[in-house]
């Protein structure tokens, strides 16, 4: 139970320091953000009201208190673009980003898992070559590259997807990929050391003495046990899957979080981009904390200190 | 070791970076012309006279290639020696110091952890403006986290061994002691991070290239090749592939250089937060 509260109190702290980092964003802006915001041909009047609006023309101290207080309401402020509140646009493109992730997650799941048990089980092989050869390919290619090849052979030259958008599902296929593969790329490493480790222990030895087939082996034995460490590094490479989303969501016009905020940055609406880069950190931080939590609850063996 | 005795897995990304770094370094003498406009050679693809063929402007590809190496190799070697001094350093100090100070920088550490893969970054670079320089200073700001961790993680095991004791009762200062008994025991780990820190820079700087927050035009980086290129994707793929190619072999080759330096100096896997 305390390990359960020091966990929570600490992840509040990294939140407050999140937050703040991200409220300082705005005063890191070279010279006048409300100038940069606006244009230089801006109206001196406009400029006033939005330095007004934006609580520029008070102290810092009282802004920070005040960005604070907004934000427990869940008020992230309003957009200079559309005038309309952030956490309206955020919360009509999160279910978007949602999707995405979860499909490359289970892409990379899919790929990952038996490609890690093939490289296990068949160590020193050319077929374990083979998948290791993969997992260092898809650690090295950048998202920003891979999408505009496979737009450029599975949706220009075969015509099997769109190109972009999100209207049918058909067109979430190469955005997942393209953000599931590096994670791919790293998770199969993780399940083929973590099943070789698994494989070598008595329990499996065990099996293999009672006459169990190797797949039921693999399966029930060995795979359960191998993928406890996985959960961890899955937890923690969501959020890379979130900031690879930023990217991602560009190339392929996918209307979620990451592509709000690029085309934010584009029109310098710079409490938009705020509000996104707060959000998806806030996203991280919860999914590692209950990852740690979830991962002491699974497995007995860990110490809750 | 005789050059005969290194493997192949060694050998060949070592060459591959080698020319990488030649080519750069010879940028000045060469004939390059990556801002030259040919309206006659817009989206040709590669041919005797350009081997990478020529982009939107006619420009050619081959020489924006290699000013974008220029710009990648620049920026990485910048931002891995800033990151890797002043992590290393801020690492040491919390660790060995401890109490309040070790405190108060693993909490910084965590709140820079928050922000999943390039996201602070871009966040930075949006707010300062794109330009190389702001490039640096965003992807140092978020750098010097890994090393931090890992100087610390290595200071705290090492603190209590026989050697450092010695050199405390001999009177030693701090300072000393954290230079010569310490540093030169935690070089291992932090080399092995700071070649897989130098492949996940290159990608970041094509990454915020990409988003149009790197270098700006006329100016070459593979990023901004890409995001140009894309837009011709059906006409001319050669402007996406060729600089693709070219930032995909430095990653690999940095990468395979890097497991192998893991393996020979006996470096535990550390998970990377690469994207």
């Amino acid at each position: 139970m305390s390990f359960l509260l020091s966990r929570l109190l600490s992840a509040l702290v990294v939140m407050f320091g999140v937050a703040t980092l991200v409220f300082l964003l705005i005063h890191l802006v070279p010279g006048d953000p409300v100038e940069v915001m606006l244009g230089e041909s801006a109206r001196p009047a406009d400029r006033e009201l939005l330095r007004h609006s934006l609580g520029l023309d008070q102290p810092v101290q009282v802004q920070l208190v005040q960005f604070y207080q907004n934000l427990l309401r869940g008020d992230l402020g309003q957009s200079l673009h559309s005038q309309r509140p952030i956490a309206d646009m955020i919360g009509e493109r999160i279910g978007s980003t949602a999707i995405l992730a979860g499909a490359a997650l289970l892409c990379a799941i899919l790929i990952a898992v038996p490609l890690g048990m093939l490289a296990a089980v068949k160590k020193d092989t050319w077929a374990d070559y083979g998948a290791m050869g993969f997992s260092l390919l898809g650690v090295s290619i950048p998202n920003f590259w891979l999408g505009p090849m496979l737009i450029l052979v599975f949706a220009l030259h075969l015509g099997w997807v769109p190109v972009s958008g999100s209207d049918s599902w058909t067109a979430l296929i190469l955005p997942a990929v393209t953000l599931g593969t590096s994670m791919a790329a790293i998770l199969s490493r993780m399940v083929r050391s973590s099943m070789l480790e698994v494989m070598g222990e008595d329990h499996i030895r065990t099996a293999r003495a009672k006459g169990l087939s190797t797949g039921r082996i693999l399966l029930h034995h060995a795979l359960r046990n191998a993928m406890l460490p996985v959960l961890t590094i899955l937890g923690l490479q969501l959020g890379v899957l979130l900031g690879g989303a930023v990217i991602t969501e560009t190339i392929f016009a996918w209307p979620g979080i990451g592509s709000l905020l690029v085309d934010s940055i584009m029109r310098r609406d710079y409490p938009v981009v705020q509000g996104c880069v707060l959000l998806i950190a806030l996203i991280y931080v919860t999914v590692n904390t209950l990852t740690d939590i979830l991962y002491a609850q699974v497995d007995p063996r860990v110490t809750l200190k | 070791m005789s050059l005969r005795n290194v493997p192949l897995r060694v050998s060949i990304p070592l060459l591959v970076l080698l020319v990488w770094v030649g080519v750069v370094l010879l940028v000045p003498v060469l004939p390059l012309d990556p801002e030259s406009i040919n309206l006659q050679r817009i989206l040709q693809g590669p041919q005797w006279t350009g081997w990478l063929g020529y982009d939107d402007l006619g420009r050619s590809v081959l020489d924006r290639v290699v000013e974008g190496g220029q710009t990648s190799l620049i920026v990485a070697l910048l931002v891995v020696g800033i990151t890797a001094l002043t992590g290393t350093f801020i690492g040491l100090v919390s660790g060995y110091v401890g109490g309040v100070v070790d405190l108060l920088i693993m909490r910084i550490v965590d709140v820079f952890l928050a922000f999943p893969g390039i996201l602070l970054a871009i966040a930075l670079a949006a707010v300062l403006g794109p330009g190389i320089d702001n490039v640096v200073f965003a992807l140092s700001v978020v750098g010097w986290v890994g090393y931090a961790r890992l100087a610390r993680a290595q200071v705290l095991s090492l603190k209590s061994r026989d050697h450092v004791a010695a050199a405390v009762a001999l009177g030693v200062g701090r300072i000393p002691l954290m230079l010569r008994h310490l540093l030169p025991l935690m070089m291992a780990p932090l080399i092995v991070e700071a070649t897989f820190g130098f492949a996940s820079v290159v990608i970041a700087e094509a990454g915020l290239s990409f988003l149009g927050l790197g270098v700006q035009p006329p100016e070459a980086s593979w990023g901004s090749m890409i995001r140009d290129g894309a837009r011709y994707l059906l006409m001319a793929p050669h402007l996406v592939i060729a600089p693709g190619i070219a930032l995909m072999l430095v990653v690999l080759c940095v990468n395979l250089l890097g497991d192998s330096l893991r393996d020979a100096l006996d470096v535990r896997a550390t998970p990377s937060r690469n994207e």
